[in-house]
């Protein structure tokens, strides 16, 4: 095993599945001859050719609209917006037409694609440049939104989405790209898309989040431990679509607390129906309100403010010792 | 520095064969087949008297709104007719003479148009892509096809289909130009039939032509008289070739005439005058064919009129087999079907709940 990054690893699943089968292809602004703007497709080229790893002209749509073809005539595009803030510049071929097409055509065609994007603040990055916009994706029918917390997941995770007979949108952490290494498998690892996970158990309170913030989150939990003496249960839930939400209700089922967690605005996004379903399945078993830290309804500020933007550690554990004073 | 010009030796030329009277430019007279002209005659006529029946079917309520294609049926089959059957198409949604003449079905037609997604079911041993609405938005798909068939190696071909509103749009841009840097082997073909709804031409842009647009991304463009069947057929047939050999993509641009309204929710009063009409009512793609078909010696008025009784017959036959076939297409549950590759949890969940509800509703409905 080495230690990776998640660009590494990211590289690793594209490489090894380009190896494996010849209709892998990856495209997208700057993929080939720069490696990505973060690496990420860093000497896909040389080992693929340009045919297969393609740089093209500076257009979402175009590189959307194009995947989507290929796809349809049975390759397996794996495409990269090079920021999830440019990726409103293809949405209507999402929407209107990778998400459909199977349905469309009654099943004669369909589009596994997957659209690699980064996302999230804490880069210190321009506007348009830190954003998280989850919900689009989640709220729309025919696709699969994904999102990592960290190289190993994120290997698995894309492995599974460039195999995946439907279109999946992978969101990418930019905060977590090389903040920190994990031991990854140089065999094949698949997690299957729909499935989250257990990243700590405790019998407490259930903390539910994903991508950039189950650092912070996993955090909080530690401080918790230490300072508390609470036992938290963290769900992860690596796919917001369609949403895994077995594991996050029989934890509330036993904890009885939960805080939701997302940098996303909070307003209408994945918290929202995290919480519904929590009402819907786990009512009963609530001993106190549920909480939700998330991103303010605003844009993200420039950098200069966006840690005050971007929930932290200590707004996790506010809210949890408010769960927990229930 | 001097200031110096640019050669631009791309030129856009303008085809036409039959001219409005129907008369031949024999120098330039394709050589087709007389049993592909007949043929096309065939499916012209088919084209013209399937509207018209799904205009009546429309207005006595047993369809939804649909978008006519009279006037456009030349358009649509000179190009479609260039194509072999392996070839791809990708539609936009008013190609419904093309769509026929590649296999789709009319009952196929009728349902999806009575409100039926059944009715968007492609057969499998047929490379046509479904209808899309989004103006435009499927040029894309085809450049990308393009670019499937290159990497795959293959000698196939695609040619999508547009009108004149979308060469407003970005993705019409996008596509010609990915088209011009991946050199893939698609037929851009322009249905430009004068109006976007309520906007004509002269204000979608002041370009002199739309087929220009083609060359700022180095592919060639053509415009051709689009109510001339002879004309586009020869002006897709090379685009095709050039296209099969390696060449990259062309765009044609049949200059053609949206006769009637633009789906069956319009009305073109508002905008333009029945005049304009008329005038376009002269240079009737269908009359010119059958004019060019006769004076050769292969149609008939005797022939004419035994071929508006056969497809008057298959409309019919296709009418009742769409009305039967709709008979099992009732089970709302259905509309859960082709969502995903396997349905998820919380959609057979929510399946579930709807089968419920039904099934309650009907009890309540037989206890009266």
């Amino acid at each position: 095993m080495a230690k990776m990054t998640m660009v590494q690893s990211i590289n690793l699943a594209l490489s090894q599945e380009m190896e494996k089968d010849d209709r892998v292809m990856v495209l997208g602004e700057d993929v080939g001859v720069d490696g990505g703007v973060f690496r990420v497709t860093d000497g896909l080229i040389d080992k693929f050719g340009a045919q297969r790893v393609i740089d093209t002209p500076l257009a979402e749509s175009g590189i959307v609209g194009m995947s989507i073809g290929m796809a349809v005539y049975g390759l397996r595009p794996v495409c990269e917006i090079q920021f999830s803030g440019f990726s409103y510049q293809n949405f209507h071929q999402i929407e209107n037409h990778a998400a459909r097409l199977r349905w469309r055509s009654q099943g004669r065609f369909h589009v596994p694609m997957v659209l690699r994007t980064p996302y999230s603040g804490g880069v210190r990055a321009l506007e348009h440049h830190s954003e998280s916009r989850e919900a689009y994706y989640a709220h729309t029918p025919g696709i699969k939104m994904v999102i990592p917390s960290g190289p190993r997941n994120a290997r698995a995770l894309l492995t599974s989405a460039i195999r995946d007979p439907d279109p999946v949108i992978f969101y990418e952490s930019k905060a977590i790209y090389r903040a920190f290494r994990e031991e990854v498998p140089e065999e094949e690892e698949t997690w299957p898309i729909g499935t989250s996970q257990i990243a700590r158990e405790g019998t407490d309170l259930t903390l539910i989040s994903y991508g950039t913030m189950m650092r912070p989150t996993l955090e909080a939990a530690s401080i918790l431990q230490e300072e508390d003496g609470i036992e938290t249960d963290i769900i992860d839930l690596l796919t917001i679509s369609p949403l895994d939400d077995s594991l996050f209700v029989q934890s509330v089922r036993r904890t009885g607390r939960a805080v939701v967690i997302h940098e996303a605005p909070g307003s209408f996004g994945p918290g929202a129906e995290i919480v519904s379903r929590i009402m819907e399945k786990a009512f009963y078993y609530l001993e106190a309100p549920i909480e939700r830290v998330t991103g303010y309804d605003i844009i993200i500020p420039l950098f200069s403010r966006e840690n005050s933007y971007i929930p932290s550690t200590q707004r996790i554990l506010r809210a949890a010792r408010k769960v927990l004073s229930i | 520095m001097p200031k110096t010009k640019i050669d631009m030796s791309d030129q856009v030329y303008f085809l036409s064969i039959l001219n409005e009277y129907g008369n031949i430019d024999e120098a330039l007279e394709p050589d087709i087949p007389e049993d592909i002209l007949l043929k096309l005659h065939h499916y012209i006529l088919l084209g013209r008297r399937f509207d018209e029946r799904l205009l009546s079917l429309q207005r006595q309520g047993r369809i939804g709104t649909f978008p006519p294609i009279s006037g456009q049926e030349a358009a649509q089959l000179g190009a479609a007719a260039a194509m072999r059957q392996s070839d791809w198409m990708v539609p936009s949604f008013r190609e419904t003479a093309a769509e026929l003449w590649r296999g789709r079905t009319l009952e196929n037609v009728i349902i999806y148009n009575n409100g039926y997604n059944e009715g968007g079911r492609i057969p499998e041993d047929r490379n046509n892509l479904p209808i899309s609405v989004p103006v435009g938005s499927q040029i894309l798909h085809a450049v990308g096809i393009g670019y499937a068939i290159k990497y795959r190696q293959t000698d196939d071909v695609v040619m999508t289909f547009f009108g004149d509103g979308a060469t407003s749009e970005g993705d019409f841009h996008e596509g010609l130009n990915f088209a011009g840097v991946f050199q893939t082997p698609v037929i851009f073909v322009c249905q430009n039939n004068q109006w976007a709804i309520s906007l004509p031409r002269s204000k979608q842009t002041r370009s002199k032509t739309l087929a220009q647009k083609a060359l700022a991304y180095a592919v060639p463009g053509i415009q051709v008289d689009g109510n001339d069947i002879l004309a586009v057929y020869t002006a897709a047939k090379e685009a095709v070739a050039r296209a099969r050999s390696g060449e990259g993509s062309t765009m044609i641009e049949c200059v053609t005439y949206r006769m009637a309204v633009h789906t069956t929710a319009d009305d073109p009063k508002r905008y333009r005058s029945d005049q304009e009409v008329e005038e376009w009512q002269k240079r009737d793609p269908l009359d010119r064919f059958q004019k060019y078909l006769k004076d050769k010696g292969l149609l008939t008025d005797d022939g004419i009129e035994s071929s508006e009784a056969e497809i008057k017959e298959q409309i019919q036959a296709a009418v009742d087999r769409a009305e039967e076939e709709t008979k099992s297409l009732g089970d709302p549950l259905d509309m859960f079907n082709h969502a995903y590759a396997e349905l998820p949890p919380h959609l057979i969940e929510q399946r579930n709940a709807l089968a419920r509800e039904l099934e309650e509703h009907q009890g309540e409905k037989s206890h009266g």
